[in-house]
């Protein structure tokens, strides 16, 4: 029975139609229209488009590509994120300085930051190749190159987020409970024993969480791959994103494109969700 | 109710504008030296009143075409009392920024400017250009290859404001250079001359790379080329394949059989375009491949390269009072074809003197909307953005993207008088003012889709730079795609735009 404190979830849910179910809905009528350049209404031509994103070799090479990059991004991110809270975690001198540095990265503008990136990645201007050279190393091709782009891509991805990963670790260890520690001291465990009996296992939930929103996160990059790269040479950094905004705001393929953000959203869901239950799985024990 | 604006009407508009007696006021605070006379002078400007009327403007992000568009839209406001919102927006979004309101028939926009190339898109929804303007003193001295691209149809429906097409840069210190030029000889048996074939210019390239020729202490290197995809590298590759593909005794169609409307891309011409385009690659300074405009104007502009090809900026930069390399530079057609597809007969056929092809390359434009309420202000707008004293000034300014498009301004002095020596000035005026006259132009796919076929042979193309591919399989697979874009747009309706192209390019125009 409705009554009137039910009307105060209006505002809430008006928001949440306009700004979520609304454009979701609208994006699977236009996937199946041929709303294009030339034609503009929203005409009704079944599952072609669909067809077509399944014959498109360039979108399924993208996705293999943006897998790659993600899961190499996102590892090396927790790895490197972790390390660095262990590091402040416990009190040590300009820890807050510290602090404070380490997320500057994160707090930069991905278009600004990545344009200072390919600055320093300019192979005859930058410095980048200079500070190599002083070591006696040669030239890297860093953005003229399949590898070099592909690397240069993950660095600046790596650089970018691992301030990330670092503030929710650094959260989940200061949260965590002194007992357990109290009870690996008494026992005589080392600290790398400790690290891998208790604080590994307990910031499991939390890593989980850390992983997960890395992941839908890196799944979405765009901005660093069309300022360094614009997906190049060849398509060796063309990531599924960038291959839709090309197709839809580029080409104005919008009916295409939509069909083409309606897979690529299904498939993320469908492999985040498997990812997410492995990840409980491995380091929980337990399947949520 | 929809806003008519009468031919008649504002033919009457002007001439009792202009004959308003005009004191010698003096504009110069306007940032100009002089007003000059003409039909949308700023005096005839300032004795039009549009108090309480507003005209909204899109165009590109500063400061190319963004900053005179701000600049003259906040003068014209201050002369006739308009109120004049600019929208600056970046390229990547543009196109649709102004497509989305015009194909959901929102007036959003009274003025646009935007890349020449998209009137195939944008055709429906522009207001053709009224006789009076047609007519207007700016643009009667407009030359005939910027007028053809401001038509379709028969009818102007762009008001131009620049004029851009690719040519050759080179550096006059090393190919004047006595010494180099003996050098050259006798390490390769050839004269040094500016090249006249591409596979002269990778020759050349190729000689002078990754060595200290300036002898400044730092490496030079031979070509600086925009080579990045998504970045204007599909003009660059229609510079390259143009004198293979364009025979100059073949007609109807240079990207597509107009008969037929079947691609020609993958034809040898463009393959052995594409294939010297990759040799080139080994001339590039170090990451030239991932080189977008800016990269080029810079590289060259900024001394690194002894060869450089696009529009004009690089050369405007290069010849700047501070540019350390200023009047040592100079400017020729692009690099010709000895060897070029005949696709009448199925073979190469072979050319004493080298077919050259301009590719008068896509420049910016502007246009009113036909939705538009305010058309007649949005007109004058446009007459008064680019009346001869606003053209003058904004020419000298590199950034703006202002380049030449009057026959006026195909003047040595004038060129001569911003400190450029008299080689500069002149082989530039030259090189500029034959391109008008060639029988063997190119002229950019002007089609509806034109993104969607640009974009599909821009990846092509880098993918066979990037080794992925070899040329062949890679214009190939452009074709296929192009042939696909072309079922879905619909083969008559690409043909009759397409024509349009055609026309320009065989002269019929």
């Amino acid at each position: 029975m409705l009554s009137s404190k039910h009307f105060f979830l209006l505002p809430a849910l008006l928001t949440l139609v306009a700004i979520i179910l609304f454009p979701l809905l609208f994006t699977i009528r236009v996937s199946f229209s041929s709303w294009d350049v030339f034609q503009s209404g929203l005409d009704y031509i079944g599952g072609k488009n669909y067809g077509r994103v399944f014959a498109d070799e360039r979108f399924w090479q993208s996705l293999g590509r943006l897998s790659l990059l993600s899961l190499i991004s996102v590892s090396l991110q927790y790895t490197l994120g972790f390390a660095l809270a262990l590091a402040v975690w416990k009190q040590v001198r300009g820890g807050r300085f510290l602090r404070v540095l380490f997320l500057i990265p994160m707090m930069t503008t991905p278009v600004v930051m990545s344009v200072i990136w390919r600055t320093v990645f300019h192979e005859s201007l930058g410095p980048a190749n200079d500070i190599l050279g002083m070591f006696g190393i040669g030239a890297v091709p860093w953005l003229s190159s399949a590898t070099g782009a592909f690397i240069s891509v993950l660095i600046v991805e790596v650089w970018q987020w691992t301030p990330f990963m670092f503030l929710l670790l650094l959260a989940g260890l200061v949260s965590l409970p002194r007992e357990p520690y109290l009870a690996a001291a008494i026992d005589g465990a080392g600290a790398w024993r400790t690290f891998w009996q208790v604080t590994f296992p307990l910031m499991a939930p939390i890593t989980i969480g850390a992983l997960i929103i890395r992941l839908i996160e890196a799944s979405k990059i765009m901005d660093t791959v069309y300022v360094l790269t614009s997906g190049g040479p060849g398509t060796a950094t063309e990531t599924s994103s960038y291959y839709i905004y090309i197709r839809g705001l580029r080409d104005f393929q919008i009916g295409y494109s939509a069909a083409l953000s309606l897979v690529y959203l299904v498939i993320m869901i469908v492999s985040l969700t498997v990812i997410a239950k492995l990840l409980l799985r491995l380091l929980v024990g337990k399947v949520g | 109710m929809k806003y008519r604006f009468t031919t008649s009407a504002s033919v009457l508009a002007i001439i009792a504008s202009s004959a308003v007696p005009v004191s010698a006021q003096d504009y110069t605070s306007f940032g100009i030296e002089q007003d000059l006379p003409g039909t949308c002078s700023y005096a005839v400007t300032d004795a039009k009143d549009y108090s309480g009327r507003t005209l909204n403007i899109i165009t590109h992000a500063i400061p190319v075409i963004g900053e005179p568009t701000a600049l003259h839209a906040e003068q014209f406001a201050e002369l006739t009392g308009a109120e004049v919102n600019v929208v600056h927006v970046p390229f990547g979004d543009l196109f649709q920024r102004i497509m989305i309101p015009f194909q959901s028939e929102q007036n959003a926009y009274d003025v646009m400017f935007y890349p020449s190339l998209w009137i195939g898109d944008f055709s429906r929804f522009l207001a053709p250009v009224p006789e009076a303007y047609v007519n207007s003193t700016g643009m009667m001295d407009v030359t005939p290859s910027f007028t053809g691209v401001a038509t379709w149809n028969g009818e102007m429906i762009q008001y131009p404001m620049d004029g851009d097409r690719h040519y050759l840069k080179f550096r006059t210190d090393v190919f004047d250079n006595a010494d180099v030029q003996a050098k050259y000889l006798a390490d390769t048996g050839n004269q040094l001359t500016v090249p006249a074939t591409w596979e002269e210019y990778n020759q050349v390239a190729a000689y002078f790379n990754a060595s200290d020729w300036d002898g400044d202490g730092e490496l030079n290197y031979g070509s600086a080329e925009v080579a990045k995809r998504d970045d204007l590298m599909f003009s660059a590759f229609i510079s390259r394949a143009a004198p293979y593909a364009k025979h100059p005794d073949v007609q109807g169609g240079f990207f597509f059989d107009l008969e037929t409307m079947e691609p020609l891309i993958n034809t040898p011409g463009f393959v052995r375009g594409l294939e010297l385009f990759i040799d080139a690659q080994a001339s590039f300074p170090p990451g030239g491949t991932n080189f977008g405009l800016g990269d080029e104007i810079f590289s060259f502009g900024g001394g690194q390269t002894l060869m450089s090809y696009s529009w004009d900026d690089a050369y405007i930069q290069a010849n700047q009072e501070d540019s350390r390399i200023r009047n040592m530079v100079a400017a020729a057609p692009l690099p010709g074809a000895s060897e070029v597809w005949n696709r009448t007969t199925g073979a190469w056929d072979t050319f004493e003197t080298p077919n050259r092809a301009p590719y008068m390359t896509w420049g910016w434009s502007s246009a009113v909307s036909s939705m538009s309420e305010e058309q007649e202000m949005g007109f004058d707008f446009l007459c008064f953005f680019s009346n001869e004293a606003n053209a003058e000034h904004d020419m000298q300014i590199g950034r703006f993207g202002v380049n030449p498009y009057r026959n006026s301004h195909f003047d040595v002095d004038y060129w001569k008088g911003q400190g450029w020596a008299d080689k500069t000035a002149q082989t530039y005026v030259t090189t500029l003012s034959e391109m008008e006259e060639s029988q063997n132009r190119v002229f950019d796919l002007r089609v509806p889709g034109v993104s969607q076929f640009m974009s599909s042979m821009a990846n092509g193309v880098s993918e066979a730079m990037a080794g992925q591919k070899t040329a062949q399989e890679a214009l190939d697979n452009v074709a296929k795609e192009w042939s696909e874009i072309t079922d879905r747009i619909g083969k008559d309706r690409l043909r009759d735009a397409y024509a349009n192209v055609v026309t320009l390019e065989d002269n019929e125009g």
